[in-house]
């Protein structure tokens, strides 16, 4: 690892101004950025850790919205909102492993925005709100891309605002390796309607199933996805899976989630 | 440089670390625990698992200087204060939950916390816990007899003789 | 009721408190006074020529010692290959020179290229960052295929081709013709056994330190054979005599075989802690790992089974392309042909076999000896094709199995090996007894109503083990003998330390062996210790490898108590004023035969290192003996296994629903050790079939180089095994009648995983897979299924 000063402060605002420094980068839950560190994938001089931030740890659940601070743990979430919003403390609880769960965060993995990465999906399915040191983003606006987000150099997730559906289930299809998504399905029903984000899938990272979401928002169920299918093309295609067998995934997935939500 | 102060295994320990020391470093050269093994460097592996604060982390994938006042406890604080062996460990052994001992440190550690948070887990529920904890040698099956086994459970049901 | 000492007791493993108390002293454990780090520099490049290499400005930054390039290697020995195959012609195979550091050209990714020396890891990084080089790089040969056609890139320039060798074996030409042309059936098969990495979860570790006052080398190293090395490294490249040069390999965190073979770093930090003169320690990362550990398997087969009207089994006939990789790794060369072609016959009487392996040179890592090395690939490609037969014939294929096994021992291959005994009907019989067959078309039917299919996949297989009669496997071109030793030291209070050639790293030895002595003696186990890894403690064995400890390294120690036993018998008949005729040893008593006169055996110890009343005119004081066991031929251990799993039509994704192995290891020492092995076996041929592979794209880049790609079996990919080895036939020719199971799982498991997910596929309706190649991953399940 290059070296670099560790920066640990306990207030957004103080985070802020450390990164703001020559070359800084800020550090969540460290079980992505430490192993490129490593391998010396990034060289930052200030590494500006966030997770003695209190303000931004911990669920609120409130009038049909969960509140989740962008420094709380995959195991705090998946404790909190088992009861308020069941899908996503499935989804939680089934990221990596529990000691990467307990220093992981949501906002980390957000910030992140890894194609295989299953709270992205949550995100977008759940049209939730992605709230930084500066503003509030809609996730619709937020995912860029692989690896690309809205967010700008040195702006801090400081929380994520799910409203939280009539019905919701995530489906993930394990890579067998790193255990990320080869593809995972986020189903949410509001009241408004059905959305559907696919993850692990497409070479631009997180997207929503338009087709899928129109089926269903018509009627809800698993014969209205018949005959729905996906194109291969821009899917990932690495030693895994094809991005056919990706887009056939899909459309397994996504009729499981239907089931699994209704 | 900077100084972190920390209670290891019950011990009040401090010293000067650079902001990238690892925890795996700091236990392994700086204080000589040489029980928390590293073996992979993408954080998968698990042979490197402590306890920060009771719960199950990763020592490769936390910066010493981030565990600052915490309570660390690594497998060579996991013996009863007589040093005979936990109730854990003590089942490792009679199951023949191990063989090289590479991954044993990281496999204990993870049990540990399991069985804190979960007292009579399921074989389905040992084994999805034990995702981040690679074993290339006993094929898990005496590993998740043994945790079974620490649990109070009965295992003499279980396939194999 | 179970024995509870001795041979056959599942005695707790002693070495146990020390891994779970976090006290077991690794490789990397060890530090040294003035120890410097060291770290490679490597290729990133599949193929190239260095026309650029300069470390001076690397050299000047801050904590450097020393780097060290191909330059400082000139002259010095490349890493040897210790098995000489010769070719179809009569040629020797191509042997092309493995330079610790590269000279000129770089021929896999990882391959080293420089080696800094610094005060400590991270400056030692620093600099091989800043080491200049210039690579003009040329067309990576991946394919085994394309590397054999004409005009290929050649992975060596002094080599005609990238052929290392084209082996035959077996039947003449003749008597394969006659059977296939007499044949009723035959049934071809097309198979990959996919490229693995071993994977021990402790990664390699050298240390190497030099004591200027007796110009004498000490080697710490992650190694399943320190005398192995020492050998190797001292005689072979370093020119360092034995007497100088001392391996110790400690703790050892698995090894898998990928810790058999001797490794340019090894070579290399012992080297540069003499040019220093401060010890140098490299410890390997993880991904250093993938490229740069020896792989295992890669072979591309074609297999043809000829059948008579009866469908008996008469002839067999296999063309195989094995990757040797960049270089000839230790003992890569031996692994496709004689540990391969030898098995070929499997558990059937097959009147015909002819085996044919095409070695060949890529640029990929090394390929060399994984957990059955050879034998997986003989059992797989045969165990396949037996299934398949039976499919195309409309038969059973237990029955099949069944109707073609070998019934009388002992009984001569037409593939050079003489199996001393066995019971194969007896093994298949238990495995049906373990699976509830008949239950299985209600679970099919359960599965089915849950939308999955379900497969029940079988197979035997047969391995040789206890590695090896050294005049035979010297005939065969192995350069050195494959005896073992131990020295059983017993001391005046009667403890007894046994020095063995033997290494354990995960086998338990320290606990087994001593229960062999105990039972010889009488005595408790806990007055025997077991010393190992230690050139200067042990005596001049092998090593562990090829599931030989107890079968080859046991029978030395059986032979050297023999002779302790022998020389205590003339001490206590001494003692008793007996004729040591007369003396019988039963539970550490020594007793005049018929009489109720008799010493200890405490007694007898102290007497023979305290000699005031001792036939000194007769016998030496002291009580200490070696002896060097060379087997007589291989062990045979085989078995039967079934694999019955479900598969989900939607995704393709396999889960393994029930494991059984019914294993004929001969005697066994430990049941508790041995199940352990076996079921770690399991977990390996497992993740063979179902999710490991190593892949490397068309420009020789690793694609599966750390956990992130390669995918190794965690808790929640296998179940609990079923797993027996009450049918024993005991070894015929040696001492204890063991065989060894250290490989059994990861040799037997695969086909039986593959013949159920074809068994599976075909009861939903998917009649056209024959087959699917490992990983049977839920991609390639899927893809099958499309047709």
């Amino acid at each position: 690892m290059y070296s670099f000063e560790l920066e640990i402060p306990t207030t957004v605002a103080d985070a802020v101004a450390a990164l703001g420094k020559d070359e800084a980068q800020p550090l969540a839950g460290g079980q992505t950025l430490i192993p490129s560190l490593k391998a010396r994938l990034a060289a930052p001089s200030v590494l500006v850790s966030l997770a003695q931030i209190d303000e931004i740890k911990g669920v609120t659940i409130e009038g049909g919205t969960v509140t989740i601070g962008g420094g709380t743990t995959h195991a705090t979430v998946a404790a909190e909102v088992a009861e308020a919003y069941p899908a996503l403390s499935y989804l939680a609880i089934n990221i990596g492993d529990p000691a990467v769960r307990n220093r992981g965060t949501i906002g980390g993995s957000l910030a992140n925005n890894d194609p295989s990465a299953c709270y992205p999906a949550a995100a977008l399915a759940s049209g939730a709100t992605i709230v930084t040191n500066t503003r509030e983003i809609a996730a619709d606006d937020y995912f860029e891309g692989m690896f690309t987000t809205a967010l700008e150099e040195g702006e801090i997730v400081t929380a994520v605002k799910f409203p939280v559906p009539e019905a919701a289930a995530y489906i993930k299809f394990e890579q067998p390796a790193s255990r990320f998504a080869l593809v995972g399905v986020f189903l949410a029903k509001y009241a408004d309607g059905v959305r559907v984000a696919v993850t692990g899938a497409s070479e631009d990272g997180v997207f929503r199933w338009s087709e899928a979401e129109d089926a269903l928002s018509n009627s809800f169920g698993a014969d209205a996805l018949e005959g729905l299918s996906l194109s291969g093309d821009g899917m990932i295609s690495d030693l895994h899976g094809s991005g056919d067998y990706r887009a056939h995934l899909i459309a397994v997935l996504t009729k499981r989630a239907v089931k699994a939500a209704a | 440089m900077t100084k972190v102060t920390m209670t290891v295994n019950g011990k009040a320990v401090s010293k000067e670390v650079s902001g990238n020391t690892l925890m795996t470093e700091f236990l392994r050269d700086e204080l000589h625990l040489t029980g928390t093994h590293v073996g992979c460097d993408t954080s998968q592996c698990g042979a490197c698992v402590i306890h920060v604060d009771g719960e199950s982390v990763k020592a490769c994938s936390i910066f010493a200087a981030e565990a600052e006042g915490a309570s660390v406890t690594t497998i060579e604080g996991m013996a009863n204060a007589d040093g005979s062996l936990s109730v854990i460990q003590q089942a490792f052994q009679d199951y023949h939950g191990l063989q090289c001992g590479f991954c044993t440190p990281g496999m204990v550690m993870s049990a540990a916390t399991l069985l804190k948070d979960n007292p009579k887990p399921t074989e389905h529920e040992v084994r999805e816990y034990l995702k981040g904890n690679i074993c290339r040698c006993t094929g898990y099956h005496n590993i998740v007899k043994a945790i079974l086994a620490a649990s109070g459970q009965d295992v003499t049901g279980i396939a194999a003789e | 009721m179970p024995k509870d000492h001795g041979i056959g007791a599942s005695q707790k493993r002693r070495e146990d408190v020390r891994f779970l108390t976090g006290t077991g002293q690794y490789t990397d454990d060890i530090s040294t006074y003035g120890q410097t780090y060291c770290v490679f520099l490597r290729s990133d490049v599949a193929h190239g020529t260095i026309t650029g290499l300069d470390a001076s400005e690397a050299e000047a930054m801050p904590g450097v010692v020393r780097i060290f390039t191909g330059k400082d290697f000139e002259g010095i020995g490349g890493l040897p290959c210790g098995w000489e195959v010769t070719d179809k012609n009569g040629k020797p195979m191509k042997e092309p020179a493995h330079p610790v550091l590269a000279q000129g050209k770089v021929r896999h990714v990882g391959d080293p290229i420089a080696a800094v020396v610094a005060e400590s890891l991270e400056e030692a990084r620093n600099a091989a960052e800043a080491i200049v080089y210039d690579i003009d790089e040329l067309p990576a040969v991946v394919d085994m295929k394309a590397a054999l056609q004409a005009g290929a890139t050649k992975v060596h320039d002094d080599l005609d081709d990238n052929l290392c060798y084209d082996w035959q074996f077996g039947s003449d030409q003749a008597a394969i013709d006659e059977a296939f042309s007499k044949a009723a059936h035959v049934t071809t098969l097309e198979l990959i056994n996919n490229r693995l990495v071993a994977n021990p979860m402790e990664p390699r570790v050298a240390l190497g330190e030099y004591n200027r006052a007796n110009d004498e080398s000490t080697l710490y190293t992650t190694s399943q054979n320190p005398h192995v090395i020492r050998l190797l490294m001292g005689a072979f490249v370093l020119g360092i005599p034995e007497h100088k040069l001392r391996v110790v390999a400690p703790d050892v965190g698995g090894g898998f075989g990928t810790k058999i073979f001797h490794y340019a770093e090894e070579a290399f930090v012992t080297f540069a802690s003499r040019q220093i003169n401060r010890p140098v320690k490299w410890t390997s990362t993880r991904s250093e790992a993938f490229m740069s550990d020896a792989h295992g398997r890669d072979h591309v087969t074609k297999i043809e089974l000829a059948l008579d009207a009866d469908n008996n089994f008469i002839g067999l006939r296999t063309d195989t392309l094995a990757n040797m990789g960049a270089y000839l790794s230790t003992f890569s060369s031996s692994v496709p042909t004689w540990l391969h072609g030898t098995l070929m016959a499997g558990n059937y009487k097959t009147p015909a076999i002819q085996v044919n392996v095409k070695a060949v040179f890529t640029n990929t890592v090394p390929v060399d000896a994984y957990r059955g090395a050879g034998r997986p690939e003989a059992t797989f490609q045969l165990e396949r094709l037996v299934d398949k037969a039976a499919r195309e014939l409309g038969v059973d294929p237990i029955a099949l199995r069944r109707q073609n096994f070998i019934d009388s021992f002992p009984y001569a291959t037409p593939v050079a090996v003489e199996y001393d005994t066995g019971d194969y009907t007896a093994t298949m019989d238990k495995l049906e007894e373990m699976i509830d067959r008949a239950g299985f078309e209600a679970r099919r039917k359960e599965s089915e109503a849950n939308g999955k299919l379900r497969g029940l996949g079988i197979n035997c297989y047969i391995e040789a083990c206890g590695i090896a009669p050294s005049n035979l496997v010297g005939q065969l071109g192995a350069r050195a003998g494959l005896y073992d030793a131990a020295t059983v030291r017993v001391n005046a209070t009667g403890s007894i330390s046994v020095m063995v050639g033997a290494h354990s790293h995960g086998q338990g030895h320290e606990t087994a062996f001593p229960q062999v002595v105990a039972e010889m003696l009488g005595i408790d186990e806990s007055m025997i210790d077991i010393v190992h890894g230690d050139t200067s403690k042990i005596p001049f064995g092998m090593g562990t490898y090829g599931s030989r400890s107890l079968a080859v390294c046991g029978s030395a120690m059986v032979r050297a108590t023999e002779k302790i036993i022998n020389k205590a018998k003339k001490i206590a008949g001494h003692l008793l004023e007996a004729s040591d005729a007369d003396i019988e040893l039963k539970d550490g008593q020594f007793t005049v035969a018929g009489t109720d006169k008799s010493v200890a055996w405490g007694d007898v110890t102290l007497a023979a290192y305290v000699p005031h009343n001792y036939p000194l005119e007769d016998i030496e004081p002291g009580l200490e003996e070696t002896a060097f066991y060379d087997p007589a031929n291989f062990t045979y251990p085989s078995g039967a296994y079934a694999c019955e799993l479900e598969l989900d039509p939607e995704t393709g994704r396999v889960t393994i629903e029930r494991f059984a192995a019914a294993d004929d290891f001969g005697n066994v020492v430990n049941p508790m050790i041995v199940e352990g092995q076996v079921h770690g076996g399991l977990a390996q041929g497992i993740g063979q079939a179902l999710l490991e592979s190593c892949v490397y794209d068309e420009n020789g880049q690793l694609l599966s180089a750390s956990y992130m790609d390669y995918a190794m079996p965690r808790a929640d990919d296998l179940p609990f095994y079923l797993v027996d080895h009450s049918c024993a036939t005991p070894c015929t020719h040696n001492p204890l009648g063991v065989k060894g199971c250290g490989e059994a799982g990861a040799i037997g498991s695969p086909p039986a995983v593959v013949n159920a997910v074809i068994d599976a596929l075909h009861s939903g309706g998917y009649t056209h897979v024959d087959h699917v190649d490992m990983p049977v991953s839920p991609h390639r399940v899927w893809k099958a299924m499309q047709g």
